[in-house]
């Protein structure tokens, strides 16, 4: 609420501006029965026909003096407001970018999307036409309780009586409305992860012709959709009426009272005529009330919904005086570095070393705590006991943009945006020279399939890389990685989709590469061979460790891998020998 | 199709007005019942307003200013009683609307949902998902009150419009007309505003759209984003976008503002006609000052009812861009349906056979060139090739995902073209390369393969591709929750995953479309070990790049350039020196080109 009401402010000029407008818009206003009146009582039944030119033309004023305000005054409040909610989008957008993978572990993109979209609409709703009306309603509400007290204060104060009892149940509306309004939007929530999990997976649906089934998922929440803002259609129907007929009863009290007023001679009859004249200057108001509460408890909802989501605090995040090395040499260290997860200890007292320049391989089961590792040098998480050091410093001591923009990263899931390929290479990756580009996509094998599209680079590729092949995909996020001259390269399991001779080429020319400290996860054996060190994991825990001779000759676990991929190789060679 | 991204606007089909306009008044058709009661509720309420101030005028005129006590407290009995009637009578059309207009909104969704799900792949190629939600989401909210709208206030304020008219004619037909003069002057400014805001109303919601697109694709894409410290970048794109829309949405509002100072502008100027022409009239003496007082009183009856049926119809301006956007996509016909006299494809035995088939994705572009092929059931198939030959096109064909341009597609001799969709998919278990998990338990995941599987059937097919014992070291076991896409578990553990959710739904033709690529050797020899019995005498199709995997298959294909250009068993491949020779020589090559560098 705090952080609305600040980025309203920061539109004050625009809302000054609107309701300055809104001010002199009324007082015009009420000059218009002013006149109308005088030309009625004067001109018409009077026969004033001088007076009459006046009046009309003095009314042409009014009227079109009105229209221009009218105008002003909602163009200002809608600028302002989508002023207002594109600052609230942007602030929210950043923060949750802020947020920690293990938030997003939790947390579906539907939802997220729903907040960022639905509730910021719910908001705006309130702070344009909402606010807006309500001035309106306060304003013409206290000129009308002025001029009824100057016209007679008893009747006035026996109108106003029954103020109080809306007032309860406009509090009731609030309360219940509002209660309905935080579900509808956990609903809203809830039905876009669902149709957003159908379309993302719509292979999977597909693939099982399982449409039948989805459309009876979705009708499910699409009728608790419908249940709870049928709910909400019944809070007004149980609270909306009464207030009506609250506001209406003013006129029975201004008649029986002021009746009893005039026949006890306590008042003129004129003075009960002008009073009626002004009444459903305080009625309407009074009526507007529910309408105007249903709106403000809307955006209540919404707002209650995004603070919550701006409470959610990065996991991960710069310490107080973080260190912003000017270059990295490359020179990465676990020490006894065990990491849990959801209660799962994933990774136990790893220690690793790794010289800068030099290549480090990971084999291991499915599972085994691969990925996890390699993880924790970019610290997408954090480890739970021991260091991972860059160049000496713990990487929890270092700035997060250095680190990140120093670990490049090539992640099993290739993510690719619905871009054109030379923006996803180049994405996020600043101003990046010509050669570099060039050198990048010819060294990840991009070019080769690239150069044979009629659009080249500028082709645009579809939602996560949709229409290009699965190698095609890996090779323009190894491309991604290349272009970012960082001195740590992770590929995590990228070269799995590619065949061997693509790898063994990409494999050539990151050789060439010197000066990078490189993380391999591969479970071909060709893939891994020529690393400074392989590292053999089993439930977490480095199992065998070693060059790729050194493997061999220990005959464990990575031998057994070897022997099953080059069966025929190996049997070869044995025979060659005997 | 060309490909639309978040950076472009989608095209849309431009339709009129009219028939957007009937279209919408369609779905109010099965609700005749309630929204004759609704009116008639209406036609209580607003006799009831209307009489209030008469009522008052009566108290004070007649009672008061005779001082008639006892008539003064009957007329305030009644005037209570009429409202309380009116009270309830709100009420329950407020409750018959809410369900009416909810019901619409349901319908259109489930509708719009249902035909999404019709869709065929290129549907989804195509477009961002964000831009699909956007439609499903806020398109069909913003048709909100309409519904009600349509009916509490069009209907009921055009009565009111009609009477005023009428008895403004009888009054004096001179005085009538000109107080209409300016009717005209604004339905055509309305009519110049609506066309012109109509366009702009469609490009905020395109804006929107586009932003939606974006934030779907940043938030799930946004481990890539922070791993590669993009979030400035990202960051100032959602703002560019935001301020697309921001502009659209104040360009467009700026020419709706215009209503308003339309109906006011029109209303004064009446007035003012009203007044200089009926002065002029009494001048001449043909009306009464009398008749005049009355008919201004009148012409403020008559605006107030077009002040809220503008205000309905600047709204439905506002949506209509909605409703368009809704009906676009239900227009589309799915470009892979079963056709008209269609039969479900019997119990499948696995022959598959390939007749001169040609597939493009886009036309004139041809990914598959005159394939042909024949397989005998129970055969397993490997597609060796590079990366974008045409592998994962091949088994798409098989599971008619896409269509073929030319040729034929039989399975056991019929053509895949002219029987059911449901009874080919649901026959042939496709594992794509992309592993999908749903965001909920592994257990519901696996179970996807085959709805009604009891627990026990849920955990065989887990032990067969060795999924068990890596799931059963979870605290929850199956009832883990595996997050949004399965980041909760490793890729190779999701594709094992996907692998028992396969094998459940208990396939006659199953395909792996590098299905193992992230399983490390061990395990898929396990796997390997554990399907062989669920699969005996199933046809099987498998596309891998590993050659351990490929190399015990009945048959390994040779995909180059959009054609089979080898065929046969690992041996005779390897006798024939051809491309697969030299794939598969060329891994020991590189071994060995190691070794003697080392």
């Amino acid at each position: 609420m705090k952080r609305l009401i600040k980025l309203i402010r920061k539109q004050w000029l625009g809302y000054l501006f609107g309701i300055l407008t809104l001010l002199t818009s009324i007082v015009l206003d009420m000059y218009n029965p002013y006149f109308v009146g005088e030309i009625i009582d004067r001109s018409i039944i009077g026969g004033e026909l001088g007076y009459l030119r006046i009046a009309l033309l003095a009314l042409a004023g009014i009227t079109l003096g009105r229209a221009v305000l009218g105008y002003t005054k909602e163009l200002s409040f809608d600028i302002a407001s989508s002023k207002v909610i594109v600052d609230l989008r942007k602030k929210m957008f950043d923060h949750i970018q802020k947020l920690s993978f293990s938030f997003f572990d939790e947390n579906n993109t539907g939802e997220l999307m729903s907040r960022i979209k639905e509730d910021t609409e719910n908001i705006m709703n309130a702070i344009c036409y909402g606010i807006m009306l309500f001035l309106e309603q306060i304003i013409y509400f206290i000129i009308a309780t002025v001029i009824l007290l100057t016209i007679n204060w008893k009747l006035a104060l026996i109108s106003l009586v029954t103020m109080p009892v809306i007032e309860y149940v406009v509090f009731r509306l609030e309360r219940s409305v509002g209660k309905t309004y935080e579900k509808i939007s956990d609903q809203r929530a809830v039905l876009n992860t669902t149709a957003q999990q159908n379309i993302a997976g719509v292979r999977v649906v597909k693939a099982f012709g399982r449409e039948k089934y989805e459309i009876q998922k979705f009708l499910r929440q699409n009728e608790e959709n419908y249940k709870i803002n049928y709910e909400q259609a019944q809070a007004m129907a149980r609270y909306n009426p009464p207030i009506e007929f609250l506001s209406n009863l003013v006129l029975v009290l201004v008649v029986s009272v002021g009746g009893y007023y005039v026949i006890g001679g306590d008042m003129s009859l004129g003075t009960l005529v002008a009073f009626s004249n002004y009444i459903y200057m305080l009625i309407w108001p009074m009526r507007m009330m529910g309408w105007l509460t249903n709106v403000l408890a809307q955006c209540m909802a919404s707002v209650k919904k995004i603070d919550k989501l701006f409470e959610e605090e990065p996991s991960i995040r710069n310490c107080d005086a973080p260190i912003k090395p000017e270059r990295l040499e490359g020179h990465v260290e676990f020490r006894n570095v065990s990491f849990e997860y959801a209660g799962t200890n994933v990774l136990e007292k790893i220690d690793i070393d790794a010289k800068p320049g030099s290549t480090i391989a990971i084999m291991g089961m499915t599972g085994a705590g691969k990925s996890s590792l390699v993880n924790l040098i970019g610290r997408y998480y954090d480890c739970s006991s021991g260091q991972v050091m860059i160049d000496g410093v713990d990487v929890r001591e270092m700035d997060l943009t250095v680190l990140r923009k120093n670990v490049s990263a090539v992640m099993q899931d290739t993510f690719l945006f619905s871009d054109t390929i030379e923006d996803n290479i180049k994405f996020g990756a600043g101003e990046v020279p010509e050669e570099v580009f060039k050198a990048a996509c010819s060294d990840a094998m991009v070019d080769e399939f690239v150069s044979q599209m009629p659009e080249g680079y500028q082709t645009v590729i579809g939602e996560r890389g949709m229409g290009l092949s699965g190698g095609q995909k890996q090779r323009i996020s190894i491309a991604r990685a290349l272009v970012r001259d960082a001195r740590v390269l992770i590929m995590d399991d990228s070269t799995s989709a590619l065949d061997m001779e693509t790898e063994y080429a990409i494999q050539k020319a990151m050789e060439k590469r010197k000066g990078i400290t490189c993380f391999i996860i591969a479970h071909r054996v060709s893939a891994v061979k020529n690393a400074d060190e392989i590292l053999y994991f089993q439930d977490g825990r480095i199992a065998e460790r070693g060059t790729h001779s050194e493997l061999l000759r220990l005959r464990g676990r990575y031998y057994d891998t070897y022997c099953e991929q080059y069966r025929d190789y190996v049997e070869a060679l044995e025979k060659e020998v005997v | 199709m060309p490909i639309n991204n978040f950076r472009e606007d989608e095209e849309l089909q431009e339709s009129l007005n009219i028939s957007l306009i009937r279209r919408l008044a369609s779905y109010l058709k099965p609700y005749a019942g309630p929204v004759i009661k609704t009116l008639l509720l209406m036609a209580v309420v607003i006799a009831v307003e209307l009489f209030n101030p008469y009522f008052l005028k009566i108290g004070i005129d007649r009672f008061i200013a005779q001082g008639d006590w006892q008539n003064l407290f009957v007329l305030a009995g009644v005037m209570i009683l009429v409202n309380a009637v009116a009270m309830l009578c709100s009420r329950f059309r407020t409750l018959i609307m809410g369900r009416v207009s909810n019901s619409i909104l349901l319908t259109i969704r489930q509708q719009l949902y249902g035909h999404i799900q019709k869709l065929s792949f290129s549907f989804f190629d195509n477009r961002p998902a964000g831009k699909i939600l956007a439609r499903i989401i806020g398109d069909v909210n913003s048709l909100n009150d309409l519904f009600t709208n349509a009916v509490t206030s069009l209907i009921p304020e055009l009565v009111k419009i009609s009477s005023v008219i009428v008895i403004m004619m009888v009054m004096n037909y001179k005085l009538g007309l000109v107080a209409l003069a300016t009717l005209p002057v604004m339905v055509v400014a309305f009519t110049f505003i609506s066309i012109s805001s109509r366009k702009r109303w469609q490009l905020t919601r395109k804006k929107s759209s586009n932003l939606n697109a974006f934030t779907h694709e940043d938030f799930s894409g946004i481990r890539v984003v922070q791993s590669l410290a993009a979030e400035n970048e990202t960051s100032s794109i959602f703002l560019k976008l935001c301020n697309e829309w921001k502009n659209a949405f104040i360009s467009a509002i700026r020419m709706n503002d215009f209503f308003w100072p339309t109906v006011e502008m029109s209303w004064g100027v009446g007035t003012i006609l009203v007044f200089w022409f009926g002065a002029s009239l009494i001048q001449t003496g043909s009306i009464t000052p009398g008749l005049l007082v009355a008919f201004t009183s009148y012409v403020s009856m008559f605006w107030q009812p077009i002040m809220n049926i503008s205000n309905f119809y600047n709204q439905l301006v506002t949506n209509m861009s909605g409703a368009e956007r809704i009906f676009e996509i239900l227009d589309i016909d799915p470009d892979i349906k079963d056709r008209a006299g269609s039969k479900p494809l019997p119990k499948i035995q696995g022959n598959v056979s390939f007749r001169n088939v040609t597939f493009g994705y886009d036309e004139g572009q041809q990914v598959l060139r005159d394939v042909s092929f024949d397989i005998s059931a129970g055969q397993t198939i490997a597609l060796v090739g590079s990366t974008g030959a045409g592998k994962t096109t091949i088994v798409n064909l098989i599971s008619r995902f896409y269509e073929v341009t030319a040729g034929e597609v039989l399975i056991d001799g019929h053509d895949l073209n002219y029987v059911t969709l449901e009874s080919i998919r649901s026959q042939i278990g496709l594992m794509p390369q992309d592993t999908f998990l749903f965001s909920t338990t592994i257990k519901e995941n696996i179970r996807y393969g085959k709805l009604d599987a009891t627990d026990e059937e849920v955990i065989e097919a887990a032990k067969a591709v060795s999924a068990h014992d890596f799931i059963m070291k979870f605290e929850k076991g199956y009832d883990t929750d595996v997050n949004e896409r399965g980041t909760r578990l490793s890729a190779g553990q999701r594709q094992l995953i996907a692998f028992a959710r396969t094998l459940l739904a208990d396939p006659r033709i199953l395909i792996l479309d590098e299905a193992t690529a992230s399983i490390d050797t061990h395990t898929e020899r396990l796997v390997q070990q554990g399907i062989r019995k669920l699969l005996k005498g199933r046809t099987s199709f498998v596309i891998a790049h590993r050659l351990s995997t490929i190399r015990n298959a009945d048959r390994i294909m040779v995909v180059e350039e959009g054609g089979i250009v080898e065929s046969g068993t690992h041996e005779e491949l390897i006798k024939l020196q051809g491309q697969y020779y030299n794939l598969y020589t060329s891994q020991f090559r590189f071994l060995n080109d190691e070794e003697e560098a080392g």
